[in-house]
């Protein structure tokens, strides 16, 4: 039987579904069954995605949003350990500690180099070799890990959602036409008889329109047939490999700028319990607004 | 005009700092509403977005292993490698790790990332070259968890053009194609060096600057206990 990425989201779903169990028996938090429901909702979307009709997975995740947005998680009891204990094992283990971690890229980069499988079932089964290889380093059972795990993912909170959830967006964006309508609006202030004029309208358009829709990918074919191809390379000969790269980079410089690319941004903050959700990105702007002069150089410079 | 009120409904509630969740919902439904979607078709389209891109939270999987870690005292093992090694400080260790980040996703490995290598190793580490034992308050934590946060991305983002078969490139290519003109891979690799190297130079000065003014906290941080 081949291990497939099914295989990996039916794990997620198991793994989620005890997370919902246990917050629904933790009486410490003041919101378990919101806490509970909401990850109960999430762990049905992964082990019964592909069976349930996608209007009831829709619903269910707008009933997750509302959860979410009326306040309904909170944070539990998990048997944390004090800091002195942290410190105490960090002495016992030293640097062993740093193993377990390294298995999970390592087993990750073989899976994906090495089988047919895929970088994302390599994952999943770099995680499961993580797991093992902690608890043989560290005699933990699993019930600890798992409690452990639910921790961090309370921590995280809502915000595990969003990326997926917009992508949804993305798509429903498209639908309407956003794209067509931004295309037209910046061809239509830009002085199309200059070069360099069509160069930065193409890599700001491909910064803002990745700004609103959270993805360079989503964001390059509109941009690119709509600006990129009749303006800069149709009407002043650009190379359209080289203004083609460079455009998609400018892209990723919009990435770096927005909420809405959840999971780059919003997801980490909550990852490392920041308490500004904007905080990496309000660091990243310093580096993306120069990074996207720099390419619009490059490319007026570079591709013609 | 009205094509782009879910963009408005993007804008307004963000700004006006409502859950994201919410926003996203409207937004949804009210540009979906304008291009001419029906309600049900609408939750479809939802439903159908969220469960094709679940391997975007895959890594839940990793989480109760860097859990189990941290309650062994990962993070603060972190702290001590570094204030051991000479030399070290913040704004260096992000930058060699966005330098990997760069040069392995530049062969096409996808070593990295935010719940695997960030929040157990990178951050902790960065911090206990501040902190040097000293308890930090959380806006300076905070600081210090964006600046390597924008590392993984930074090597992420200004790296992975550079590899011939990357998803990026392909999309490109898939593109210009369909407009007519061929492009080839290896030149569009070629093309994204550029950027990658201007990325990782301004990187450098940033993460140098960030340096000095940790420096210069950690001074005055130092007069006010005098």
């Amino acid at each position: 039987m081949k291990i497939t990425l099914d295989h990996m989201y039916m794990v997620t779903g198991l793994l989620l579904m005890v997370f919902a169990l246990r917050s629904l028996t933790d009486r410490s938090n003041g919101k378990r069954v919101g806490t509970a429901l909401f990850w109960a909702l999430y762990a049905v979307t992964f082990l019964f995605g592909n069976a349930i009709p996608s209007g009831i997975i829709g619903a269910m995740v707008v009933v997750m949003a509302l959860i979410a947005s009326c306040k309904g998680l909170g944070l539990g009891f998990y048997g944390e350990a004090s800091k002195e204990e942290k410190r105490r094992q960090a002495d016992r283990f030293g640097n062993s500690l740093f193993l377990p971690t390294l298995v999970i890229p390592i087993v990750t980069f073989l899976v994906a180099k090495f089988t047919s499988l895929g970088a994302l079932v390599g994952l999943g089964l770099g995680s499961i070799a993580g797991l093992v290889a902690v608890m043989a380093l560290t005699k933990d059972g699993l019930g600890r890990s798992i409690n452990e795990g639910r921790r961090l993912i309370d921590a995280i909170g809502w915000a595990v959602i969003l990326s997926q959830f917009l992508a949804a967006l993305g798509f429903l964006f498209d639908k309407a036409g956003v794209g067509g309508v931004i295309a037209q609006m910046v061809s239509s202030v830009v002085p199309t008889g200059s070069a360099l004029a069509t160069v930065v309208a193409y890599c700001v358009g491909m910064a803002l329109f990745t700004m609103i829709m959270g993805n360079a990918f989503a964001a390059f074919a509109v941009i690119t047939t709509g600006i990129g191809i009749p303006l800069v390379v149709v009407m002043h000969g650009a190379n359209p490999a080289i203004a083609g790269v460079i455009g998609m980079l400018s892209g990723y410089c919009g990435t770096l700028m927005t909420p809405m690319a959840a999971n780059f941004n919003v997801v980490p903050a909550a990852l490392l319990e920041m308490g500004d959700k904007n905080g990496v990105i309000k660091a990243q702007v310093a580096t993306a607004i120069p990074m996207l002069c720099i390419n619009i150089a490059l490319m007026y410079f570079l591709a013609f | 005009m009205i094509r782009l009120v879910g963009v408005l409904v993007v804008i307004v509630g963000l700004g006006l700092r409502l859950n994201p969740l919410l926003v996203v919902i409207v937004a949804g439904f009210s540009s979906g509403l304008a291009g001419g979607m029906g309600p049900y078709e609408i939750l479809e389209a939802i439903g159908t977005a969220f469960v094709t891109n679940r391997y975007m939270s895959l890594f839940i999987l990793t989480l109760p292993v860097i859990g189990l870690l941290e309650r062994h005292g990962l993070r603060e093992q972190a702290e001590l490698f570094i204030m051991k090694l000479k030399g070290a400080t913040a704004g260096r260790i992000m930058l060699l790790y966005m330098l990997f980040r760069q040069a392995t996703s530049a062969v096409g490995l996808q070593l990295g990332g935010h719940p695997t290598f960030i929040r157990p190793i990178i951050s902790p580490m960065a911090e206990g070259a501040v902190a040097k034992g000293r308890e930090l308050p959380q806006s300076v934590l905070d600081q210090i968890r964006s600046m390597a946060a924008a590392a993984e991305n930074y090597g992420n983002f200004f790296g992975q053009l550079i590899f011939i078969a990357a998803g990026g490139l392909l999309l490109i290519k898939g593109v210009m194609d369909q407009a007519g003109y061929s492009v080839d891979l290896l030149t569009m690799a070629l093309y994204a060096v550029p950027t990658a190297v201007a990325a990782f130079l301004l990187a450098a000065v940033r993460y140098t600057m960030f340096d000095a003014r940790m420096k210069k906290l950690s001074l005055k941080g130092e007069e006010e206990r005098r």
